[in-house]
């Protein structure tokens, strides 16, 4: 496939291993934070870490969108499906995520929830356009990569005056979790992972472009180098680090500049200003709540919003006791650290948000890496 | 009364215009007429014109295999098949991989009130054309008609039923460290035909389903190298991933794959890329995955690529001992994972 084959070639992979295996310094250790679970799942799908020198640890960040999602958001969702009877349309990992009462909005469904997974938002458009009759709610998630579409649904509502449709807002922002990582990272009291650097978003960075990363590395001296999500991309970027670690550098490099500028897509970015503005504070799981870090839609499209529509309110819902999902987000621990790990936790079953999508690291572990748990390789 | 309606004479069914309704499936004379003017006058054979409760057959040669299959497709017609041929295709190839001599068939039908003749028929005339194919008799049936909305146009059940010849013991248990994977050809074809006649993806693409019938392939391998040969399999649902997790769990033995050596058409890597599905987990209605002793590779791969279900045929991987069971892949990368069963449903309703 043009495109697409360049960027898993197997021969290039062997000679930046090689170039890997030379350049980083045997006398310490490399410890990088990939942000995004499309790179946690490259990682895993594609064997990468086989190929990384063994003092080349990848640690996985909260990027996946399902995963940080806390349990109060989606009893939101489950509330619209089953108390007000909205049909409600979401991207189809987000319907596994557990619930309270032992529910999830798949669960929701057997109930006779009318909930729809959807591929696109435009989808959920069509849904309300065809049945008038009913309200559709479209259950918006994900990081800036899938805003600007919300957004276009939300001004296409408008301009077609469709006033069965609305959305539960749950987008969140990437660099605001960056700095609850980074903040993080000195305080002993947090056991936080000592962190070298980070593998910088792809998608995401399409939208917001390289600049918003700087002060990662002005302030906190973490290189950043933004990759793409094939393979490839991901060896070079974590190459590209060794080398910055190497030479004493903190700068955001791009390494995916065949879809980043440094200023990003200006017409998304209008596009989420005219629709959205900035929650006061937005709980994440795992991280906590984290100030000026999520979107809530703006007053003047007040009627598309569903928490106002229909008179949600929030609630914060603890997650299991036994569940490390929290650690795991924040980098300090592995997937097989926690005791639930691939016992009551699989992905038939998951406990936690990260055991759900195929982004989550327990996920991507269990599914893909889980052969090398005897030889203590491949977890990282 | 005058004398311009002829003693006896019942209107033929609509097939043009006409719909099932709840009579089709009521026990009488609707349902009788439908049964006679389509199944039997498309599937006709001895055992289904006895006309009885049940068929009486002869006496088969060997032992005897059994298998049964549901089939709910939607839509019911894709390129490359429909729900009637993928209902015979799919429980032939389940007696076929065992080894066995597909001889006969039942199919239980499901109809939805409003399905329309034409298309009933067009399914019955492609169960009729792939049952000929496959050498196997409809010798049974039965129809139910349930209310609109209850059904999605036609559900279809078939059982089957094959003879064995003394001597073949092909089991999911067989495989031992040290044999070879062969696959017969390419993966992914048919969920992907499926799922590009899905509304709302947008997607088109000349995809089209593998379905088709493999008992002349399984009977010649068997035929010429049975001997080396330590089991078959269909990959359906689930794909190659649900297989070889199978028979590495039935085997209590690992398996490991080579990224590379899969094939898989460009439209259906590219389509999977789009939608974010691996195609080691999609479906396929004509594939065959079989597990030989390693001397036997290179003449069970002549003799897999002189069939035409088989000219893409290739070694994907070899067994080895594992005693967690896992599937490994090396990965065209370099690197290792593990090729798990896929967990929930990547997309409903595709055979």
């Amino acid at each position: 496939m043009k495109y697409i084959d360049e960027f898993r070639d197997g021969g290039i992979a062997h000679r930046i291993a090689a170039r890997l295996a030379d350049e980083s310094d045997p006398g310490r250790s490399y410890r990088f934070m990939e942000f995004c679970g499309g790179h946690t799942h490259a990682i895993a799908r594609y064997g990468v870490p086989d190929l990384l020198p063994a003092n080349v640890r990848m640690i996985h960040g909260p990027g996946c969108p399902v995963c940080v999602l806390p349990i109060g958001r989606i009893d939101m969702a489950i509330e619209l499906a089953l108390k007000h009877h909205a049909i409600v349309c979401t991207y189809a990992d987000t319907v596994r995520v557990p619930a309270s009462h032992d529910l999830s909005l798949m669960r929701a469904k057997a109930r006779g929830g009318d909930i729809r997974m959807v591929y696109a938002v435009d989808e959920a458009l069509a849904v309300a356009r065809e049945q008038p009759e009913r309200e559709v709610v479209f259950f918006a998630i994900g990081f800036e990569t899938t805003t600007p579409p919300t957004a276009f649904a939300i001004r296409t509502a408008a301009a077609e005056d469709l006033r069965n449709f609305s959305v539960l807002c749950s987008h969140v922002l990437t660099p605001p979790a960056i700095t609850a990582i980074v903040d993080a990272s000195p305080d002993p009291a947090s056991h936080a992972v000592e962190l070298d650097g980070f593998v910088g978003p792809a998608h995401v960075s399409t939208v917001i472009g390289s600049d918003p990363y700087a002060r990662f590395a002005r302030d906190y001296g973490k290189p950043v180098v933004i990759a793409g999500f094939e393979p490839l991309d991901v060896m070079q970027a974590i190459l590209m680090l060794v080398r910055q670690v190497n030479e004493g550098r903190a700068e955001v490099e791009n390494e995916f500049t065949r879809a980043v500028t440094p200023q990003g897509n200006r017409i998304a970015q209008e596009l989420m200003d005219e629709v959205f503005e900035l929650r006061e504070s937005f709980e994440w799981r795992g991280l906590g709540s984290i100030p000026h870090s999520a979107l809530r839609i703006r007053a003047r499209y007040a009627r598309f919003d569903a928490e106002r529509r229909f008179g949600l309110a929030y609630r914060t819902v603890p997650d299991h006791r036994a569940c490390d999902c929290a650690s795991i987000l924040r980098g300090q621990k592995r997937p097989t650290d926690c005791k639930l790990f691939g016992t009551v936790c699989t992905p038939e079953t998951p406990m936690g948000s990260c055991m759900v999508s195929s982004e989550g690291a327990c996920a991507a572990h269990y599914t893909y890496g889980r052969h090398g748990d005897d030889a203590q390789r491949g977890a990282a | 009364m005058s004398g311009t309606v002829k003693p006896g004479y019942a209107r033929p069914l609509d097939l043009k215009r006409g719909r099932v309704d709840l009579g089709h499936g009521g026990g009488g004379r609707a349902m009788q007429q439908l049964v006679r003017e389509l199944f039997h006058a498309h599937l006709g054979n001895p055992w289904l014109a006895q006309g009885n409760d049940g068929s009486v057959l002869p006496p088969a040669v060997g032992r005897l295999v059994m298998s049964t299959d549901s089939h709910v497709v939607s839509p019911l017609f894709f390129p490359g098949g429909d729900i009637g041929s993928l209902a015979v295709n799919g429980t032939v190839n389940d007696l076929a991989v065992m080894g066995a001599k597909p001889l006969w068939l039942s199919a239980g039908f499901i109809l939805e009130e409003g399905l329309p003749l034409l298309d009933l028929e067009r399914i019955v005339t492609s169960m009729a054309a792939a049952a000929r194919n496959a050498g196997v008799a409809i010798v049974t049936g039965d129809t139910k008609v349930v209310e609109h909305g209850k059904g999605d146009g036609v559900f279809i059940t078939t059982a089957g039923v094959g003879s064995l010849d003394d001597g073949i013991a092909l089991s999911g248990d067989g495989a031992i460290p040290g044999d070879a994977v062969l696959l017969s050809g390419s993966i992914g074809d048919h969920g992907m035909a499926i799922l590009a006649q899905r509304e709302g993806l947008g997607l088109e693409t000349s995809i089209v389903s593998d379905c088709a019938s493999l008992h002349m392939l399984t009977a010649s391998l068997m035929k010429r190298l049975g001997p080396s040969i330590r089991l078959m399999r269909d990959p359906t649902r689930g794909g190659l991933a649900a297989t070889l997790n199978e028979i590495a769990h039935q085997s209590g033995v690992g398996i490991e794959i080579d990224e590379p050596a899969i094939p898989v058409h460009a439209p259906v890597a590219a389509a999977c890329e789009l939608l974010g599905l691996d195609p080691l987990n999609v479906a396929n209605e004509g594939k065959l995955v079989l597990v030989c002793a390693a001397e036997a590779v290179d003449a069970l791969l002549a003799e897999m690529r002189a069939h035409p279900l088989g000219s893409e045929a290739a070694c994907i991987g070899r067994v080895r001992e594992d005693a967690r069971h896992f599937v490994q892949m090396r990965t065209r990368l370099g690197g290792r994972r593990m090729v798990d069963w896929l967990s929930g449903e990547q997309l409903p309703r595709i055979c």
